[in-house]
């Protein structure tokens, strides 16, 4: 393999890594703040991959217009779904939530069956064109894919760690009780952090369509496994983390393809989280605080 | 002097467990009152049920004049009732100026910086810690820390529950110290408390809780002196 490949195959890891990252993050702070893996998550990708192919492919809509659309869509939904299916299960064990976020993605995979039709939908590709930097031909695609997500990251830390809402978010998700005892409204604060995972996860849908030009009812299972996959790897809970696993992940899924070994990838992702759990079982960022009483 | 708070009668359930047995007090502006008993007799149950963390199954609640016992714990906060809970329960991943912007919540954000200034001279050392992590606080600065969290909210009412719990000795006289204080400069007070000793030298009036009943009450120095008292709680 050549040098000026392995850096073109190097920036096809970091585009799928920063879609991965995209979904990560939102299951990563759902994770954190009511302790959920919300495996309904990846099916609002789903959700907002068709409204995409719908705007553009169907009405001709502008291409802002489409991703506005999604964005707002997959936000909606995922607010619905917290408020719908888990608000009631508040105080209910973990495993009564767990099998309703299972229940909650089979609903949407099968009522997109019904809705949007069990085959896929292929449109034409939103961008096109390439550059090329030296020896190394990068798509256009590529470029806009890493360049939002990071904007997207940047704009979330920052949130996250500096507005009043951000620091409610991370104070319900410390310690639910306390951060009542503040008046906080577990409700909004709750709410808040499901849209913003699920705005994220409509970017993410708008990207990986960018990539993929692809739509299928169950598109969102794979890669909400993967951004699940990646969310551990980085520690679950942490936003950094969830980044840092999904840029992993899409590298390592890239470079297994370059050696030839395309059909493995899937396997080199489980079988590295397996490793690193084994060795690290909070993932790279995730770690308990340690106390003092 | 109106009362500020006025319990009625309240019932509070674990499952089938009647932990709260029917209790009323009452405080009054400007006093400390103390609940006072042993492990498991319901103190903690009632200052939960009072900020709306636990719910009564009878009985009401009231804080300054209007019934909170069915309203959200963030509302009750929003009114002015601010606990500092067991075990103090800071943000141990947020670093002291954050939790203290926490307590604040509630607050426009132009008055917010007044008030850390006041509680940065009321506990010097969480200035002096203002950036680093709660986590990273021994526990008497955690305490100061949830004091002055709740200090933040500018309440009316400040509960506290059990403010003395597993710090040294010394650290002990100076919390009572700062209690008194606040108390001095005007605050309402509710504090629950095992060290009796500690908790009837400060306050104007006491409760005594024995498994979920109220079966004392009186002035903070006549409770000190009384022999059952003295018996049951003061180890003398």
């Amino acid at each position: 393999m050549t040098f000026s490949l392995l850096i073109a195959q190097l920036i096809n890891g970091l585009q799928t890594g920063s879609v991965y990252a995209l979904v990560a993050l939102g299951y990563s702070m759902v994770y954190g703040i009511i302790k959920l893996l919300n495996f309904a998550h990846g099916d609002i990708i789903m959700v907002g991959a068709y409204m995409v192919y719908y705007a553009i492919a169907s009405f001709a809509l502008p291409p802002v217009v489409a991703i506005a659309l999604a964005v707002l869509v997959s936000t909606l939904l995922g607010v619905f779904v917290e408020k719908v299916a888990y608000t009631p299960l508040r105080s209910a064990p973990r495993l009564s939530l767990l099998i309703t976020a299972i229940g909650v993605s089979f609903l949407l995979e099968n009522g997109a069956q019904l809705v949007f039709g069990a085959d896929q939908k292929s449109m034409d590709p939103m961008i096109t064109g390439s550059i090329m930097l030296g020896q190394i031909n990068v798509s256009y695609v590529a470029i806009v894919t890493i360049v939002v997500s990071v904007a997207i990251m940047i704009l979330l830390s920052f949130v996250v760690n500096k507005t009043k809402a951000g620091k409610a978010m991370r104070a319900v998700s410390e310690d639910m009780g306390a951060a009542q005892l503040m008046g906080i409204s577990l409700n909004r604060t709750i709410s808040m952090t499901f849209a913003i995972g699920s705005a994220l996860a409509g970017v993410g849908s708008v990207l990986y369509l960018c990539a993929y030009t692809q739509a299928s009812p169950t598109m969102g299972s794979m890669l909400g496994i993967k951004a699940f996959v990646a969310a551990v790897l980085g520690g679950i809970g942490s936003i950094p983390g969830a980044m840092i696993g999904g840029f992993t992940i899409g590298v390592l899924e890239a470079l297994v393809a370059a050696i030839g070994f395309s059909m493995w990838k899937d396997a080199a992702v489980f079988l590295v989280l397996i490793i690193v759990l084994l060795f690290k079982p909070t993932g790279f960022l995730g770690k308990k605080i340690q106390e003092k009483v | 002097m109106g009362n500020i708070l006025n319990v009625n009668n309240i019932n509070v359930y674990y499952g089938a467990i009647h932990a709260i047995k029917g209790i009323s007090f009452k405080v009054e502006e400007g006093e400390i009152v103390t609940l006072i008993g042993a492990n498991g007799a319901g103190k903690s149950t009632t200052l939960n049920t009072i900020s709306g963390l636990l719910r009564s199954k009878t009985g009401d609640i009231s804080f300054m004049g209007s019934s909170i016992s069915k309203m959200s714990p963030n509302k009750i906060v929003q009114s002015g009732l601010v606990m500092v809970p067991e075990g103090r329960r800071i943000f141990l991943g947020l670093t002291v100026e954050e939790n203290l912007e926490m307590g604040a919540y509630t607050r426009p954000k132009a008055e917010i910086k007044s008030s850390l200034e006041e509680v940065y001279e009321l506990f010097p050392r969480l200035k002096e810690r203002r950036t680093q992590i709660g986590g990273t606080l021994s526990g008497g600065e955690q305490q100061m820390l949830a004091m002055g969290r709740s200090l933040m909210a500018k309440p009316k009412l400040m509960m506290l529950d059990e403010p003395s719990m597993g710090l040294a000795p010394l650290l002990v006289d100076l919390i009572f110290e700062i209690i008194a204080d606040l108390h001095k400069a005007g605050a309402t007070i509710l504090l629950v408390e095992q060290n009796a000793q500690a908790a009837l030298s400060i306050a104007d009036r006491a409760y005594v809780l024995e498994t979920g009943k109220i079966v004392k009450t009186g002035p903070g120095r006549d409770l000190i002196s009384d022999p059952d008292i003295k018996k049951a709680y003061l180890g003398a």
